[in-house]
């Protein structure tokens, strides 16, 4: 396959930043969008080039490191997957492929595609957590059923792998689908319970310092999100701190 | 220096609690005093710089992503095994300890597995409690699977992801602690030397990976928690960013490198589909719950299905050679790693490979679909022998045990594995071997630690599936956070230590001079291009299958490679930026020296053991023809290797290894 | 509780209430209306009611203007506060493959409905108010004695232009609703395994109530 790249280029954070257009050739379907990434970086080391900065590592759709705007969409036109599962066999010989950093405001660009994520670390550190102490000394595992449904639905919220594609989707950069489903995986276990009216406040309120935007129900994150985290857990959000902000 | 591994006197069963009875405490008013450095924010490094903070230390975490929640501990698939005999099967720690024991190949070390195996149950305890979503049953209780190598089913798991969800939740717990200012959390930060004051570890030398500043950072203890060298293979499961450097530079300053040749080669991953390829993927050993592993048994059939003209689910049960099942009746598809996957070479060494490149054998769920069809046809009170209908039934069943590991698969191949076999083949996968660790999990440098694959201690030659994760999380949360306080108790009146000593400058200055020589060689090769040779030498040389002539072409052509590298290797940019590369190159220079002590490791082993195989070593003749043949006479201790300069002057010390609650026996799964 | 229109879910939430609020305000605008095509005494009768009666005129109306202009300014608000969360844009944004038009575009659709509004108060709400509370004529007759309220309205879709004005307005309302009606539900929390009979209701409500609208003003145009 032949492209043509059209590549956000950015030295760091206080540059201004351009596209910049790199005609590619030789690409086989079989690869994944970053293999022919690094296929391009090879050839601009090779050529005495800067190559282009991206975030990846286990280039399995799990570390959730991977991000990319391309042609429009957070991890390209596939669903369900990351940038890394995308395979060139997506697109057209011939295409013109268009690729961007994550844009928000709590995303500053770092250099080309890298972005800094840490306002979502921050977000956790506020409330991402059920104070337990790590002695092992807890009761048994068993002691306290769960049911299965809260358990999968839990489980399915836990499932986020903090990429940031749902910001990057969304028109108003707004971070609620990752923190509804921070704060739903411990709303829907037992053990989440103790705790749950100030993770809430704390969370959402650690979420609006960091820049993000207000929800519009667009439902666009949940369609890009690479694990299909569901806007139930927004709303269940919602109901949480409606709960916690009535208490508190 | 005589190894001395520090385990404790008294029964097996009795030794970690009478350890812990006497062991010196830092009591809660002087831990604040004390500072402990971790890198590595995996399972390992995050659960013991969680419970450090919570007990009381103040911790420095440094991990070379963007989020310590990234470390490669994340993409663990299958789940952790708990000796919690949830089941009623028959399980016990004496159990687990035994399987484990026997997986290694008798290479681990008694006391540490049995301390392993003790605390295993209560991991599972601590995360839960923490909120991990682990799988369950109707009733609300746990659900457990069955792993490769054990007759039990002892591994708890959530779906495919499970190291996902104990990651989160091990950085659930840092994220407590760093709330509360206890973790100071260092992101994309790169450890590039350990810094020895008075023959301690005292502290580390760091590249910030945004704008390229080398810091200098004290404490009272460092612990590496920095995962295995896969990556020395290039192609291996291992994330992209996985390396040695942290345990290569605690290497040089004086930890011994033990058993550097054990690597796992894990059977079912994707096959390589070209010289594109950065990574490989794993598809999780619970498949071979309900797959079964085949290649055609004629080679014409063989070759129709290369030239596309027989689809493979048409070949006629009879056609088929399930050489598992075949070969290892007892165990069948759940063989241990090492024996499926020499399996699969020898089926394609013989020219028995089902894709283009001849190295690919078949995973088939289409028994699987057919059985748990029929059973939930049974179940509805549906027709049991409408054979589209069963299968769809099963196939939902399928899914909701491998969903998303079907559709990653579907996803990188482009073939629907619900319909036509999977198609997979080993590839590297788990270093067991590693730093070398006392009892304390403490190495040759007192004050340095080393928890998780980073160290050799717990799996021998061999891992079993679903230890890794037990393993890191053992260390960390309920194994170092004893044996580190009776180190530190030393050191309550030393204060803070200074990082504007020579000892620090001096190391700093050194990580200067190496970054300073990347940014400025004029080569005219990238990074990457030294790093695929070095993969390629390992792989054909050095991997699933050794012998004395592969590996000593191996020592001198790594070595070759090693100069070539220095001289003509090309690093774009500067250091005062962020920049790849850079980091790259400092990874593959210190690959390139592993590369060749883990050739010399396993010339010097001349007996097959795991994941070790020697082709000069293998049973002759009997029931075992052609199995690998352990040397226990000569062989069953741990090689750990003493730095000197080049690899080739590496100095080989003996760890004698004594079975005394277990009896070495030749591992048979037949 | 205190603080809660500062954080995001609070104001969220205030606007899923203000767009209940009118939402149900329309139905009822909109019962009445359709009366004016039944039966003419019916809608008279009504329309004097709600146009004497104290609890509406002294409660009611001040909570309906205090709403609809809270949910105007806040959506201005958050709209701002929205685009700043995303200084740069992207160079190539397909939004359309992840979520509906009407979603990305309500502070589009709600600001035609504004420039609706003030037509609608021009038209019809001034004049009420004039001849209510500045003239003083409490009696809603005409010189005939008879209810001036159907009457008016006629008289006020004879014109073609104001009619399709009034549609167009119905049309952008419709596309708001499409959105904003489960939007709303999806604010206050009511997002679930029992709620998935809502989307269709939201649908039916969405297009059926502006298009009852549409259909009342073109009924007079033709009729009268």
């Amino acid at each position: 396959m032949n492209l043509t790249l059209k590549i956000w280029r950015q030295k760091n954070a206080s540059d201004k930043g351009k596209m910049v257009d790199y005609p590619i050739s030789n690409i086989s379907p079989d690869m994944s969008f970053l293999e022919m990434l690094d296929v391009l970086n090879n050839e601009l080391i090779e050529k005495g080039e800067e190559p282009v900065s991206f975030d990846h590592d286990c280039r399995e759709g799990i570390c959730g490191s991977c991000s990319l705007y391309i042609n429009g969409e957070a991890h390209g036109p596939d669903r369900l997957i990351t940038t890394c599962q995308l395979h060139m066999r997506t697109f057209k010989d011939g295409e013109t492929i268009t690729i961007e950093p994550w844009r928000a405001t709590a995303f500053p660009v770092i250099k080309d595609l890298v972005v800094d994520r840490t306002a979502f670390d921050r977000i956790q550190h506020a409330g991402g957590f059920i104070s337990v102490n790590t002695s092992g000394n807890t009761i048994d595992a068993n002691a306290i059923p769960v049911n299965k449904q809260d358990a999968d639905d839990a489980f399915s919220a836990a499932t986020c792998i903090g990429c940031g594609a749902c910001v990057a989707s969304c028109k108003n950069s707004s971070a609620m689908l990752f923190v509804g489903a921070k704060v739903s995986q411990f709303a829907l276990l037992p053990q989440g319970q103790v705790e749950a009216t100030d993770r809430v406040l704390n969370m959402v309120k650690q979420m609006d310092e960091e820049g993000f935007g207000n929800c519009t129900n667009t439902g666009a994150c949940e369609v890009e999100c690479p694990k299909g985290i569901s806007l139930e857990n927004i709303a269940r959000m919602n109901t949480e701190f409606l709960k916690a902000s009535l208490k508190g | 220096m005589a190894l001395d591994s520090k385990i404790p006197q008294g029964p097996i069963a009795d030794k970690w609690t009478n350890y812990k009875n006497h062991i010196d405490l830092v009591n809660p008013a002087n831990k604040r005093n004390i500072d402990v450095i971790v890198v590595g924010t995996g399972l390992a490094g995050g659960s013991a710089a969680a419970t450090l903070a919570e007990l009381g230390y103040n911790v420095k975490a440094f991990c070379f992503q963007d989020s310590p929640r990234r470390a490669h501990s994340i993409a663990a698939q299958g789940g952790i095994n708990a000796a919690k005999n949830y089941q009623g099967d028959g399980d016990s720690t004496y159990r687990l300890f035994y399987d484990t024991v026997k997986g290694g190949d008798y290479r681990s070390r008694e006391a540490n597995v049995y301390r392993l195996a003790e605390v295993s149950t209560n991991i599972i305890d601590q995360c839960v409690a923490q909120g991990v979503p682990f799988a369950r049953e109707y009733g609300g209780l746990l659900d457990n699977r069955s792993f490769g190598g054990v007759l039990v089913s002892r591994t708890f798991y959530a779906a495919g992801q499970t190291g996902q969800q104990l990651l989160l939740g091990a950085y659930s717990a840092m994220n407590r602690q760093i709330g509360r200012g206890k973790i100071k959390m260092y992101n994309r930060h790169e450890m590039l030397d350990v810094v020895k004051v008075d023959g301690k570890a005292r502290g580390i030398i760091t590249r910030n990976l945004i704008t390229g500043e080398i810091e200098r950072h004290s404490a009272h203890a460092v612990v590496l928690g920095t995962g295995g060298y896969g990556n020395v293979f290039f192609l291996s499961t291992n994330a992209m960013g996985s390396n040695v450097t942290a345990a290569w530079k605690a290497h040089k300053r004086g930890a011994y490198f033990a058993n550097p040749c054990y690597t796992q080669i894990h059977p079912t991953c994707i096959p390589v589909s070209g010289d594109h390829q950065s990574k490989l993927t794993l598809m999780s050993e619970s498949l071979r719950n309900d797959g079964r592993i085949w290649v055609p048994k004629h080679m014409k059939d063989v070759e129709a299905i290369k030239a596309g003209t027989l689809k493979p689910k048409d070949l006629a049960e009879s056609d088929r050679d399930y050489y598992l099942e075949r070969r290892y009746p007892a165990f069948g598809n759940l063989v241990p790693r090492d024996v499926a996957s020499r399996a699969a070479k020898e089926r394609c060494d013989a020219g028995y490979g089902v894709n283009a490149t001849g190295e690919a054998v078949f995973l088939d769920f289409a028994s699987a679909i057919q059985r748990y069809g029929k059973e939930a046809a049974h179940v509805k009170g549906l027709n049991e022998n409408d054979t589209a209908l069963v299968t769809k039934l099963g196939q939902e069943i399928i899914k909701n045990k491998y969903g998303n590991l079907f559709q990653m698969y579907e996803k990188i191949v482009d073939q629907d594995p619900y319909n036509t076999p999977m198609m997979i083949y080993p590839a590297v996968h788990y270093t067991m071997g590693g730093i070398w660790v006392d009892y304390n999990l403490m190495t040759s440098v007192p004050g340095l630690y080393a928890i998780g694959e980073a160290n050799f201690s717990d799996h021998g030659a061999n891992r079993l599936g679903a230890s890794a994760l037990m393993q890191g999380l053992a260390d960390g949360y309920f194994v170092l956070p004893y044996t580190i306080g009776d180190y530190l108790s030393d050191d309550i009146r030393t204060g803070p230590i200074s990082t504007e000593t020579k000892e620090f400058e001096e190391a700093e200055k050194e990580v200067r001079e190496r970054i300073e020589f990347f940014v400025n060689n004029e080569g005219s090769h990238s990074v990457d291009y030294f790093h695929k040779k070095l993969g390629k030498i390992m792989w054909n040389k050095v991997g699933m299958s050794r012998n004395v002539q592969g590996l000593t072409e191996a020592i001198s052509e790594i070595k070759a490679l090693r100069e070539e590298f220095w001289k003509d290797v090309r690093v774009p940019g500067t250091n005062e930026e962020f920049n790849e590369e850079l980091a790259k190159a400092g990874r593959v220079a210190d690959f390139l020296e592993l590369g060749e002590l883990f050739a010399k490791d396993a010339l010097n082993r001349e007996e097959s053991c795991g994941g070790h195989f020697r082709e000069d070593s293998v049973e002759l003749d009997g029931e075992q023809k052609g199995e690998a043949l352990r040397d226990d006479e000569n062989y069953a201790y741990v090689a750990a290797w003493e730095y000197k300069g080049e690899p080739s002057d590496a100095v080989l010390h003996k760890e004698q290894l004594e079975f005394n609650d277990i009896e070495l026996k030749q591992r048979s799964y037949k | 509780m205190s603080g809660i229109l500062n954080s995001s879910i609070g104001r969220k939430f205030a606007m899923a209430l203000s767009a209940l609020f009118l939402m149900i305000f329309i139905l009822q605008h909109f019962a009445i209306n359709i009366l004016s095509v039944i039966s003419p005494d019916a809608f008279n009768e009504a329309s004097h009611f709600m146009g004497t009666f104290w609890a509406v005129q002294y409660l009611l109306q001040p909570v309906l203007i205090i709403g609809v202009i809270f949910h105007f300014v806040m959506g201005f608000v958050l709209e701002i506060k929205n685009n700043k969360a995303r200084a740069i844009s992207y160079a190539k944004n397909n939004g359309a493959a992840n979520s509906s038009w009407m979603s990305r575009n309500m502070i589009w659709s709600g600001g035609f409905i504004l420039v609706f509004l003030v037509i609608h108060f021009i038209d019809f709400w001034i004049p009420e108010i004039n001849t209510k509370y500045i003239v003083g004529d409490m009696s809603g007759t005409l010189p005939s004695g008879e209810f001036r309220y159907h009457e008016e309205l006629v008289h006020k879709f004879k014109d073609l232009w104001r009619v399709a004005l009034y549609c167009v307005g119905f049309v952008f309302l419709a596309l708001h609703l499409l959105h904003g009606f489960n939007s709303a539900f999806q604010s206050v929390g009511a997002n679930n395994k029992y709620t998935k009979g809502l989307k269709g209701f939201s649908k039916v409500y969405a297009i059926g109530v502006p298009a009852g609208f549409i259909f009342i003003a073109v009924f007079h145009f033709l009729n009268h």
